[in-house]
C-alpha cells in the first residue's frame, strides 16, 4: 500500500471497502438498491415479454427464454429435487438463479458496474430468509418434527461412536452453517471479483498519469484488467449456478427417503 | 484497517455484517420476483411443455391408429380374397356335379327313348305284318280262283271236282303260311 501510493507520486489510493459503499442517491437508497430493483424489472419483464405469446415451435426469443428456464427446470431443480417432487419447486429455484445472475452480471455491464450482491445483506436475505425456511419447512412437513430430525443428522447405517460425532456436525452444518455459507459464498466471490478488477483498472489509470517511467507499466496493468473481466464473467455465471443448485440441493436433501 | 480509515477519513464500514436495510429491500425484492415468475411466468412454461408433450403423443397416437386401420383393412381384404377363393371353388365343384348328372340324366332319358322308340317299331311293324298276311291270303284266294278259272278254261261243271281241288290248294297254302305266321 505504502509502496504503491509512493510509486504512483503519492496520489494513488487503493480501491478498498469503501468504494462498495458510495453515497445515498437519496435518503437512505443508494447504487445497490437502485440496482437489485432493476434487476427484478429486467428479469420480470423479460419472462413476462417472452412468454406474452407461447408456441410449440419457439421462435428465438422464446427460445432463450426456455433455455433458461429449462436450464433452471431441468437441469438444476429436477436433478437435485427429483423426478417426483420438483414441479412446485421450480419457480423458486428459477427466481433465485436468474436473480443472482442478473445482479452479478451487473458487475461487468458498463455503467452500471457493480454486482449488487457484492453486499452481503442481499444474498443473506435470500439464503436467510427465504431457502432456509423453505427446505426445513419441507423437510418437517415431509418426514415430521422428530422424523426430520433424525433424517437431518443421522445418517443411516453409521454405527453409534460415529453418531456421537455426526450428530451434532450434522445439526450445526443443516441448521447454522449451510444457509450462511450460501449467502457468503457469493457475497464473498462478487466482493474479491470486484474488489480486482477496481484494483487493476485504477491502478492503470493511475501509472498511466503518473508522469514517469512506470507509464510503460499501465498497458500490463489494464490487459490484466481485461483477463479478469473474462474470468469473473465466468465466475458470476458459476456462483448463480451454484447458489441456485445449492438451494434445490438442500430442499432435495431434506425431501428425500434416504441420505 | 488503520491505513483504511486514514485513506477513507470517515466511519469505518465492515462488509462483512448485513445492513438491515438490504435485507428488507433485498427480501422484498426476490420475493416480488419470485411472485412475477410463480404467478406468470412458470404456469406458461409448463402449460406449454404440456401442450408441446400432447401434440407428440397425439401425432404419435395418430399414426398409431392409421396403422392400426391399414392392418385391419388389409386383414378384411385378405378375408374377403380368402372368401371369394372358396366360393369360387364351391361353385366350380356345384357346377361338374351339377353337369354330371344333367349327362346321366340325359344318357338315362336317351336309353329309354331309344328302347321305347325300338319297341314301338316293333309292336308297329307285327301289327302290319298280321295286316299283310290277312290280306294276302285273301287276296290269294282270289287270285288262286281266278287263275284256276283261266287255267280249267270254263267252269268247271263238275262241282266235286272244283270244291276238292280249291279245298286242297287252300290247306297246302295254309301249311305253307302257317310257320311264317308263327
Amino acid at each position: 500500500m505504502t509502496t504503491l501510493v509512493l510509486a504512483s507520486g503519492g496520489e494513488f489510493v487503493a480501491p478498498g471497502v469503501k468504494d462498495f459503499f458510495p453515497p445515498a442517491i437519496f435518503g437512505s437508497v443508494d447504487k445497490p438498491m437502485v440496482l437489485l430493483v432493476l434487476s427484478v424489472l429486467i428479469i420480470g419483464t423479460f419472462f413476462i415479454a417472452a412468454t406474452r405469446r407461447l408456441k410449440l415451435v419457439p421462435g428465438k426469443f422464446q427460445f432463450a427464454a426456455e433455455s433458461v428456464y429449462d436450464l433452471g427446470r431441468n437441469s438444476i431443480a429436477r436433478e437435485q429435487i427429483g423426478g417426483k417432487d420438483f414441479k412446485p419447486f421450480v419457480p423458486l429455484i428459477l427466481t433465485v438463479f436468474t436473480f443472482v445472475l442478473v445482479n452479478n452480471l451487473f458487475g461487468l455491464i458498463p455503467f452500471i458496474q457493480f454486482p449488487t450482491l457484492a453486499h452481503i445483506g442481499f444474498p443473506l436475505a435470500v439464503s436467510v430468509l427465504v431457502i432456509y425456511p423453505v427446505y426445513h419447512y419441507v423437510g418437517f412437513k415431509r418426514h415430521g418434527f422428530v422424523g426430520y430430525l433424525k433424517h437431518a443428522t443421522m445418517p443411516p447405517g453409521a454405527p453409534w461412536f460415529v453418531l456421537i460425532l455426526l450428530i451434532p456436525i450434522e445439526f450445526f452444518q443443516k441448521f447454522v452453517l449451510n444457509p450462511l455459507t450460501l449467502a457468503i459464498r457469493v457475497f464473498a466471490a462478487m466482493f474479491a471479483g470486484h474488489l480486482l478488477l477496481m484494483v487493476f483498472t485504477l491502478a492503470g489509470e493511475a501509472l498511466l498519469f503518473s508522469g514517469g517511467i512506470t507509464v510503460v507499466v499501465a498497458p500490463i496493468a489494464f490487459l490484466f484488467a481485461i483477463a479478469l473481466t473474462f474470468l469473473e464473467a465466468l465466475i458470476m455465471v458459476l456462483q448463480a449456478y451454484i447458489f441456485a443448485l445449492l438451494s434445490a440441493n438442500y430442499i432435495g436433501a431434506a425431501m428425500s427417503e434416504e441420505h | 484497517m488503520n491505513t483504511l480509515i486514514l485513506a477513507a477519513a470517515e466511519e469505518p464500514i465492515n462488509p462483512v455484517l448485513p445492513h438491515t436495510s438490504e435485507i428488507i429491500v433485498g427480501l422484498i425484492a426476490f420475493l416480488l420476483l419470485f411472485f412475477v415468475i410463480k404467478k406468470f411466468v412458470s404456469p406458461r412454461f409448463e402449460t406449454l411443455y404440456a401442450e408441446r408433450a400432447a401434440k407428440i403423443e397425439g401425432g404419435i397416437e395418430k399414426a398409431e391408429q392409421a396403422q392400426a386401420a391399414a392392418q385391419r383393412t388389409l386383414e378384411e381384404y385378405k378375408a374377403q380374397l380368402a372368401e371369394a377363393r372358396a366360393e369360387a371353388a364351391r361353385i366350380r365343384d356345384d357346377a361338374r356335379i351339377e353337369g354330371e348328372q344333367i349327362i346321366s340324366e340325359l344318357r338315362a332319358k336317351a336309353q329309354e327313348e331309344s328302347a321305347r322308340i325300338v319297341a314301338q317299331g316293333q309292336t308297329q311293324l307285327e301289327t302290319q305284318r298280321a295286316q299283310i298276311v290277312a290280306e294276302l291270303r285273301g287276296e290269294l284266294g282270289r287270285l288262286a280262283i281266278d287263275l284256276a278259272d283261266r287255267v280249267v278254261g270254263e267252269s268247271l261243271e263238275d262241282e266235286v271236282r272244283r270244291r276238292g281241288t280249291v279245298d286242297r290248294f287252300l290247306s297246302e297254302l295254309d301249311d305253307t303260311a302257317a310257320p311264317a305266321v308263327k
